[in-house]
């Protein structure tokens, strides 16, 4: 099979439209273990997706230190997204849904991103840094899994290891069994003697600055330029992967390497003249019909317990009511 | 700072905290423009101006705020029932879809404009809640999330539109003459299935549309329904308790493919409007219904009016201004997304009002509990 082949193309294309997802589900699933249903994160990763591009085109010394201060930008400002949400909800008890919903009107294609990317003019701009493969091109060149494991750039690689340190994390260390236990009973956490409220906040917060690394994974990487409502949608199927991947980072990224190569089929599909059918139609809502599909199956067998939903997912924690 | 739950809710708050949102969010928003290097002041001018006072503005305000109206009227039918329907911007394309093909398909007929109205209006919420009810049969049978079903489907509602008219040559895609070889357009409804508007004497004659006198039926019909009969009350109590309507007897399933269907109607209702009223052909433009985002802004619209059928018509024309103003101005006062930060703090400060009517907040640490309620006034 040579290395042009549209299996090979799309699976290493694949890879590359996942990563936005897996750091965005990543960063969900943190946010969903400690409690937290936060459904802003289209509009956490968009803002994050602007941030980053704004500090590539703004600071001029070397690729690395820029994109390394884009990321960090990019963080910090879905973080910055993520603690309307957390104040609302933990604080003020909010409804999780409705103030998740009012985050992405804020902060989504028609709200704060495009309102930034206009005023610091920055849609028609090529990105001046990007991120690029790390590895020689001879290895690039390598068969099969020179494109697949050795194309990739380094926002590919970091989210490998953002896996095995989210497992880690998780199910290894004290503070991770901690998030778990107010997840799945924050009265009994309490009790413990651990901080709900701030462990809580933290959590949120974590999913927005990786929800904010996910956004600048498109302006800096997959497409490096800015367009209003760039991620299309990739902040919701962040949450559904979420659920399919029943809680767990590891198939997460699984989940999230199974829609990026989704994705990557319409414009490949396209670029080769294949024509299937209303090919334009079906290939372009696959990712979205795909999502659903799979939601159906996971919520089939009604148990979401059994499969790992926190137990206390979007409820609010009232010390007052134990 | 604590939060106690009220025992009583006083009746003022449930009017101060809605005034108070968008009070809150106008000045939220100038903080942003400032913030920013803009100035709040005459941005504010210019937003009052495009959406109010100037000659002809309500009338413009009016093309937004009618389909705001449906798609919160819509909204709010199903958040009552703590079935959240995100999906009111796809069951909107796909009412104007229904829409057109009846008024292309009737009106070519050569019937009567009335009869022709009502085809499109039957068509339009036919086609909405055959949208909306793909998420209800899910959430009924499969238990399936019918926020993040009825979110994605609204992508490919989105697509689905797009690709009649600039990828196929489909029924409502204008398949003859010069202009149609040149760019991709869609076909002109006949002249008996343009909808009919108010002339209203006022800022030099406002054209108020039919869409908008439906729009308010069908705040009277919903309110009607959710107060006034059983199907109401069950929906209310289902929202409220699912538990305590189960124990009750009340057939849930058929609730909640009812709720979503009502709701996919309203909104495609909206979207029949749209053809009828404004567009008087099916808008595929990717740049042009798909950029107004009237199906989120809906959900703004109906939590502003705290899903009160009559609140939500109300809201929509307030909403509905600032959508005009954030369509007619564009420039250096007037920042373009500016519209969706003040839609979002809205709803952001409207969640926080709710918490202020639940509850009362304290400073300081001891708090003395609240006084029990004299029995004549909780009666």
């Amino acid at each position: 099979m040579s290395n042009n082949a549209i299996l090979i193309v799309v699976i290493a294309s694949g890879i590359a439209y996942g990563t936005p997802l897996l750091y965005a589900s990543l960063g969900e699933l943190l946010a969903e273990r400690s409690g937290v249903l936060n459904l802003g994160v289209e509009g956490m990763m968009l803002v994050g997706a602007v941030m980053g591009f704004w500090t590539v085109n703004r600071l001029h010394t070397n690729d690395g230190l820029v994109l390394a201060a884009a990321i960090g930008v990019a963080a910090v400002a879905g973080a910055a997204m993520a603690l309307i949400h957390a104040f609302l909800v933990i604080t003020l008890r909010a409804s999780q849904i409705v103030s998740g919903l009012a985050l992405t009107i804020f902060a989504g294609a028609a709200g704060l991103s495009s309102y930034l990317g206009n005023d610091l003019n920055l849609a028609d701009n090529p990105a001046n840094h990007q991120f690029k493969p790390i590895f020689p091109s001879s290895m690039q060149n390598w068969k099969i899994v020179g494109p697949i494991l050795f194309g990739q750039d380094a926002l590919v690689y970091a989210s490998w290891v953002l896996v095995i340190a989210v497992w880690f994390y998780l199910s290894r260390t004290r503070p991770g069994l901690n998030v778990r236990a107010v997840g799945e009973s924050p009265a009994t956490a309490d009790s413990m003697g651990i901080d709900v409220t701030r462990y809580r906040y933290l959590h949120t917060l974590a999913g927005g600055a990786l929800a904010g690394i996910g956004g600048a994974t498109f302006t800096l990487a997959i497409t490096p330029q800015w367009v209003s409502g760039i991620t299309g949608g990739a902040g919701w199927i962040a949450i559904a992967l979420v659920i399919f991947a029943f809680w767990r980072p590891e198939l997460c990224l699984v989940g999230a390497y199974f829609f990026g190569a989704l994705q990557a089929l319409a414009p490949e599909l396209q670029a080769r003249q294949i024509n299937l059918g209303p090919t334009s139609l079906w290939t372009n809502s696959l990712p979205y019909l795909a999502t659903v599909f799979v939601l159906v199956l996971v919520s089939q067998s009604g148990a979401r317990r059994r499969l790992g939903a926190p137990a206390a997912l979007g409820v609010p924690y009232v010390r007052e009511d134990r | 700072m604590r939060i106690e739950r009220r025992l009583r809710q006083p009746r003022w708050l449930l009017f101060a905290v809605p005034v108070g949102s968008v009070l809150a969010a106008l000045v939220l928003a100038g903080i942003v423009l400032l913030a920013t290097g803009h100035n709040p002041g005459s941005a504010y001018r210019k937003l009052f101006d495009a959406a109010f006072l100037s000659s002809g503005s309500i009338g413009q305000t009016l093309i937004s705020a009618t389909p705001l109206a449906f798609t919160g009227l819509a909204a709010a039918a199903a958040f009552r029932m703590r079935l959240f329907n995100i999906g009111g911007e796809g069951q909107l394309y796909l009412g104007s879809i229904a829409g057109a093909a009846a008024g292309l398909y009737i009106g070519g007929l050569g019937w009567s404009q009335p009869l022709v109205i009502a085809a499109m209006v039957i068509a339009g919420a036919a086609g909405g809640a055959a949208w909306a009810s793909i998420p209800g049969v899910l959430r009924a049978f499969f238990k399936t999330n019918e926020i993040i079903t009825s979110l994605m489907l609204n992508y490919v509602a989105g697509y689905l539109l797009t690709y009649l008219v600039f990828n196929a040559h489909s029924y409502w895609r204008q398949n003859s003459g010069f202009d149609a070889s040149v760019f991709p357009t869609s076909k002109t409804v006949p002249p008996n299935a343009f909808w009919p508007g108010w002339q209203w004497a006022m800022q030099g004659g406002i054209l108020v549309p039919l869409g908008a006198f439906l729009a308010i039926a069908t705040a009277v019909v919903l309110w009607l329904l959710y107060t006034r009969t059983r199907f109401g009350f069950e929906a209310q109590v289902l929202g409220d308790s699912p538990r305590a309507a189960l124990y009750a007897g009340m057939r849930t399933r058929r609730k909640i493919l009812a709720v979503m269907a009502i709701s996919g109607a309203i909104a495609g209702i909206g979207g029949a409007s749209q053809v009828g009223d404004f567009a008087h052909q099916l808008d595929a433009d990717p740049n042009g219904l798909q950029k107004q985002f009237y199906g989120y802004t809906g959900i703004v619209v109906a939590a502003l009016g705290r899903y009160n059928p009559f609140a939500v018509v109300l809201c929509a024309f307030l909403i509905g201004g600032l959508q005009n103003a954030g369509n007619t101005l564009q420039g250096a006062d007037f920042p373009s997304g500016l519209v969706g930060v003040m839609q979002g703090i809205i709803l952001f400060c409207v969640l926080g009002g709710e918490v202020l009517v639940r509850n009362r907040i304290r400073f300081g640490r001891a708090a003395a509990p609240e006084a029990p309620i004299p029995l004549e006034t909780a009666a």
